[in-house]
């Protein structure tokens, strides 16, 4: 099953960066977030995997596709690629691709000291516990990022209200 | 009440210890078999929900509706599925084709999974996860993406005004029907479907337990269910007479009837939910005290109970869709934006206060 998710991650992927028509680049984009979150849920942690598919499938790709339609619309077929951006994106890529590659080689990851997630989903996360968890403030809790990032989105809607108010 | 695990059980010991089959080919099995059974009832509750709509239409318009086709009508939606299916599919130049033949299979597949979410009996649960109405919620999101797919790629700048509007109706519709399903979370403590069937059993439904909250909750649902269905007073994506069909003008043989398809039974969905959520699923009807009447209750199957349930939401989903003139496009956003979301989100306070006082049955 993980083959079958990471085959379609990448071939997806790849048509996401090949294809030439920008709706058609978001799409393919939408295959690789929902096979991430495939991946999630053969982890078994459903939550992460309904986040994904509810933030980025649901909301990211839709607010891609939305912004595409109001500003280009069909006019996006042919921009030009030259050999210089292709050698500057490659070298670019090639920089990126050691870096993880060596970033996954060297760490210590956690699931070798505790063990790792298993496929049979045997230790369900419950969403009570990803509540208190993200409400609590002592050790491991996570109150502090939570209302960082609501104070973030506040200030992102002022924002949008100030963009979008009649003068 | 009867227990519909005993038959998947039963069914999955056959698998195993008669035919011999390995723990991994017996699930495949089982998997293709749901998915079958899935796939049917799509599609008979989808003939069965056009005729419906076709008989309440006549009714609330004075007329009979189809009486030429078989006894009262009976066979009209057979032969038009039939004509559906036989009708050329039309590829069009100028147009994105690879995402024009996409576009209906995304709204269907949303639409499927969120199907087979819903709680048909006790036990009888297709998808059920911890965070079930979560995912339900999370994978309705996706048909935006499949209709606004098609509006783009129809290369009409109808069907686009069609997509572009049934996108910001969708997108804001989902906001005030997370912030009912929310309150109701809140009420019941568990997200997963079964659970919430399981304690509307034990403690009678939420729409009573609930009471005030839980009533204005059920209201405000139905009205951005309705919207969220592209349907009722809210059909502005394919309004006929400023649009000629909206996002689906393009289309034409079975990927019209994708649209088709999953138009009604997301609206069945949309109506199964609000039976699971307020009315209690699959759980019978019980009043407190009076045992012998819980008990003639339990007799009647829960699969019944939730269709009968489901089936009387959508009846008052079309007597709204027949009654209600068409709105315009900014009466609809204001309406979402100025007056249900304030009001779930107060109505969620409310909620909050209530079950935290214990002032719920």
């Amino acid at each position: 099953m993980f083959v079958v998710l990471a085959v379609l991650i990448m071939l997806s992927s790849l048509a996401t960066v090949m294809t030439k028509s920008i709706v058609r680049a978001a799409t393919y984009l939408l295959f690789v977030l929902l096979g991430t979150a495939g991946l999630y849920f053969l982890m078994g942690y459903t939550f992460l995997g309904s986040v994904q598919v509810m933030v980025y499938a649901g909301g990211i790709i839709v607010l891609y596709v939305f912004s595409i339609l109001l500003t280009e619309g069909a006019k996006d077929e042919s921009f030009k690629r030259k050999a210089k951006d292709a050698s500057w994106g490659f070298l670019l890529s090639l920089v990126g691709f050691v870096a993880f590659l060596s970033v996954v080689l060297t760490h210590q990851f956690k699931s070798e000291v505790l063990g790792g997630p298993s496929e049979s989903a045997s230790a369900v996360t419950t969403i009570s516990s990803i509540g208190h968890g993200m409400l609590s403030s002592g050790e491991g809790g996570y109150l502090l990022p939570f209302e960082a990032v609501s104070v973030l989105l506040l200030a992102c809607i002022v924002g949008a209200l100030i963009i979008a108010r009649k003068r | 009440m009867f227990d519909f695990s005993i038959i998947t059980n039963w069914l999955h010991d056959f698998l195993m210890g008669t035919c011999g089959f390995a723990e991994w080919g017996a699930i495949l099995t089982e998997s293709v078999l749901v998915a079958l059974a899935i796939i049917t009832l799509y599609a008979v509750f989808a003939i069965a929900l056009i005729y419906m709509e076709r008989k309440v239409c006549a009714a609330f318009q004075c007329r009979l509706g189809p009486m030429r086709v078989g006894k009262w009508g009976l066979l009209q939606v057979f032969s038009d599925v039939f004509k559906m299916l036989t009708k050329e599919i039309i590829s069009m130049r100028q147009s994105d084709l690879f995402l024009h033949n996409l576009a209906p299979f995304l709204v269907v597949t949303a639409s499927m999974v969120t199907f087979s979410c819903l709680p048909w009996n006790m036990g009888a649960h297709i998808i059920d996860f911890n965070v079930g109405v979560f995912f339900f919620l999370a994978i309705s999101s996706i048909g935006v993406v499949g209709i606004l797919l098609a509006g783009w790629s129809s290369n009409n700048k109808y069907s686009l005004i069609g997509a572009m509007r049934s996108g910001a109706q969708i997108i804001s519709y989902e906001l005030s029907i997370g912030m009912t399903m929310l309150a109701m979370i809140c009420l019941t403590g568990t997200m997963s479907f079964s659970e919430i069937c399981q304690d509307q059993y034990v403690n009678g439904w939420n729409i009573v337990r609930g009471h005030v909250p839980a009533v204005i909750a059920f209201l405000i649902y139905l009205v951005a269910g309705n919207a969220e269905c592209n349907r009722g007073p809210f059909d502005l994506p394919e309004c006929e007479s400023e649009l000629t069909a909206g996002y689906h003008t393009e289309y034409s043989g079975m990927h019209f009837g994708y649209y088709y398809l999953a138009e009604y039974l997301n609206l069945f969905i949309c109506a199964g939910m609000a039976s699971t959520i307020f009315l209690g699923g699959w759980a019978p009807l019980h009043i407190y005290g009076l045992e012998g009447f819980n008990g003639v209750m339990d007799l009647v199957p829960g699969a019944v109970w939730f269709l009968g349930k489901t089936f009387f939401v959508v009846f008052l989903l079309m007597w709204l869709r027949w009654t209600f003139p068409r709105l315009r496009i900014d009466q609809i956003l204001s309406l979402e934006w100025k007056y249900l979301i304030p009001f779930s989100m107060v109505n969620l306070v409310l909620m909050a206060l209530c079950v935290a006082m214990g002032w719920h049955f």
